[in-house]
């Protein structure tokens, strides 16, 4: 569009330097690791192992929220089927108690493993900050092939260290195959 | 002694060295991507057929009511509720390549996996169809739920019947998270390639901006391994409490404690014969024998091979115990089945059950294509059968020899059944067509490339690092 090139340089968003082996790519991420950058991503097409070590990432916290929902699953399934066959409308079947508690061991699973799910599905997409359809990383040509076969490290402008010059010097010298600086809404 | 992790010690590559992260993104996108071939268009055709063939006959049904079934007493449950079984059978193998063969690091499920996913859910909508049809009244379907009405009444939760709606219903829900789950960072994949607009459009839609970020990936495959950790007891409970609605009842041939896990070995056996029949023809048709190898499809009848033999155990353990009981209804529920008006189905499922898969012992016909199929195809049908066995001359014959009968399927019950496979198969072409029918990221994750350390200085570099093993 003519109008946005009118409109002077827009500012840099992030730095993105790509790889084509997944080794390059991990002893490049320990090495940006060591300079202290904080807000910075690698992007592969597979999860490469190593790669939380070679990035400094601690433990995911998805099992924490699944746990949550788990529980809420087995709760409310156990105060469900207590209240509405025990209390409610009490259903004595084969002559046993209107609120057995083996009858209910089927359902009990059920709804904890069903929240669960959910709470697996929710929780990572949550953790993820998905769905987000505009991350800046889309404004690069290049990236198109991240989810084929190539590897990418990005450092955002965010980041306290970012320095458009030095960072850009900074990835030139992890030897990727190409570096680039990505602007906002370039694309 | 070269420092390796133990499961590569003698293992061969899983796939062909010339295959390479492009080419696995490129053969397994090009059948979305380019036109589709005549076959798919003749196959999808014949499979819209006999969806429409469903249509009919439920319109008929719904009009006339169970009646226009040949079900009556005692055989109040017959074709119906066979379906429902098998059907929910074949929907088992999905979530066992998917989620046990995940936890127990088995690398090969990558290339089977997905589509036997899809698989699992189209198999679990068609199993759904028939206990929602079968109560006769389907607009009433919701009073298993515990919605609160104007009645004042609750479900029974004390009832098997209820167990089922839970157990199936949830496995359909997490069977479908589970698939979708995997399917983001292929989605991906496909909006990255996408010359169309509406390609970038609805891909990147589901794709949910995925940007294979590894901080992404790290709660992603975390959630992934507690998705595996949950669907393997879930698998095994689904048909676990399928079975409850036999073996919680009196009738002799149903009343055994067996039930559960011969149900779950079955439900695995057909499971994996449907994937070999589906997986044989993709294969073929798309070009994917560098994907799915043979080393794949002869692991896959290894487990048929195990199946098949737990299920023929479990046949003799069932007349063995009808004897040894002393109980002369369970005895005679048993010689009635092999001897029977039904005998031709039961020997006609124990052929097809047990007999066909002891081919599998011998190397030739395990790594024959033609062999494969065939036996594949041979134990879907001994499956139906066995489903049926189980049913009908159970029920056929109650306590009452005044009330004995024998059930004969009328050409709505046929409308159904061959109706239902219409709507699997419609929706089994839809997915090939659309969805990347190769978990492609997970592939790519098992190439002997993608290890990080994989060149042998490398892996030198790598043991010297190393303490050595005492």
């Amino acid at each position: 569009m003519d109008q946005i090139s009118e409109m002077g340089a827009k500012p840099v968003a992030l730095c993105l330097a790509e790889f084509s082996q997944p080794e390059a790519c991990l002893h490049a991420a320990e090495r940006v690791r060591d300079q202290g950058y904080q807000k910075w991503d690698v992007h592969t097409p597979y999860p490469v192992h190593g790669m939380d070590a070679a990035m400094g990432l601690g433990d995911s916290r998805l099992g924490w929220i699944v746990l949550c929902f788990g529980l809420t699953g087995v709760t409310a399934a156990f105060s469900m089927m207590y209240w509405m066959n025990g209390i409610d409308y009490p259903l004595i079947i084969g002559g046993k108690p209107a609120d057995a508690i083996p009858s209910m061991v089927p359902i009990l699973f059920e709804l904890t493993v069903l929240l669960s799910a959910f709470g697996s599905l929710l929780g990572m997409l949550h953790l993820n900050k998905l769905p987000r359809h505009h991350h800046p990383v889309f404004y690069s040509e290049r990236f198109d092939q991240c989810s084929n076969d190539k590897f990418f490290i990005s450092i955002e402008a965010a980041d306290r260290q970012f320095d458009a010059g030095h960072t850009k010097a900074f990835m030139e010298s992890l030897r990727p195959d190409y570096v680039e600086l990505v602007h906002e809404e370039d694309r | 002694m070269s420092f390796r992790p133990i499961a590569e010690i003698g293992e061969t590559p899983l796939l062909p060295e010339r295959i390479t992260f492009g080419s696995v993104s490129e053969s397994i996108s090009r059948p979305i991507e380019d036109r589709a071939p005549l076959g798919w268009w003749a196959c999808f055709a014949v499979a819209v057929f006999f969806l429409g063939v469903l249509f009919v006959s439920l319109a008929y049904l719904f009009w006339e009511g169970i009646g226009a079934w040949g079900n009556n007493s005692p055989a109040g449950w017959a074709w119906d509720i066979t379906n429902f079984v098998w059907w929910i059978g074949i929907g088992h193998a999905g979530t066992l390549i998917s989620a046990i063969l995940f936890l127990f690091r088995q690398k090969w499920r990558t290339s089977i996996n997905r589509f036997a996913e899809a698989m699992t859910i189209f198999a679990v909508i068609c199993a759904l169809l028939f206990p929602t049809i079968h109560v006769g009244r389907p607009w009433f379907i919701y009073y298993p739920l515990p919605i609160p009405n104007q009645m004042g009444i609750w479900p029974n939760f004390k009832s098997p019947l209820l167990w089922d709606v839970f157990a199936v219903s949830t496995y359909f829900t997490v069977s479908l998270i589970f698939w979708y789950v995997g399917l983001i960072p292929d989605l991906a994949t496909i909006r990255d390639r996408a010359k169309t607009a509406s390609r970038r459009f609805w891909y990147g839609l589901f794709a949910l901006g995925w940007r294979g970020s590894n901080r992404h990936w790290r709660n992603y495959e975390r959630g992934y391994l507690i998705l595996a950790a949950f669907s393997t007891p879930l698998v095994l409970s689904v048909h676990s409490v399928v079975s409850f609605d036999f073996a919680t009842s009196v009738i002799p041939g149903w009343h055994t404690t067996i039930f559960p896990p011969y149900f779950v070995a079955g439900a695995v056996f057909s499971g994996f014969a449907m994937v070999m029949t589906l997986a044989i023809i993709a294969r073929t048709a798309y070009g994917l024998q560098d994907i799915i190898t043979m080393k794949h499809l002869e692991l896959m009848n290894k487990i048929m091979l195990v199946t098949g033999s737990l299920v023929g155990y479990a046949y003799s353990m069932e007349f063995f115990i009808a004897w040894y009981s002393g109980n002369e209804y369970e005895l005679y529920a048993f010689l009635n089945r092999a001897t029977g008006p039904y005998w031709w189905a039961y020997w006609c499922m124990v052929s097809c059950n047990v007999i066909s898969p002891q081919l599998f012992w011998f190397r030739r016909v395990r790594t024959s294509i033609p062999w494969m199929f065939a036996i594949s195809f041979i134990i879907n049908i001994g499956m139906w059968f066995e489903r049926f066995v189980i049913i009908v001359t159970s029920l056929h014959r109650d306590y009452l020899p005044s009330s004995w009968g024998y059930f004969s399927p009328t050409i709505v019950d046929v409308g159904c059944f061959v109706g239902s496979l219409g709507l699997f198969f419609t929706c089994f072409m839809l997915f090939i067509r659309w969805i990347p029918m190769v978990a492609m990221s997970e592939v790519k994750g098992v190439l002997p490339e993608a290890h990080p350390h994989h060149h042998r200085e490398d892996d030198q570099a790598y043991a010297e690092t190393k303490p050595a093993l005492a």
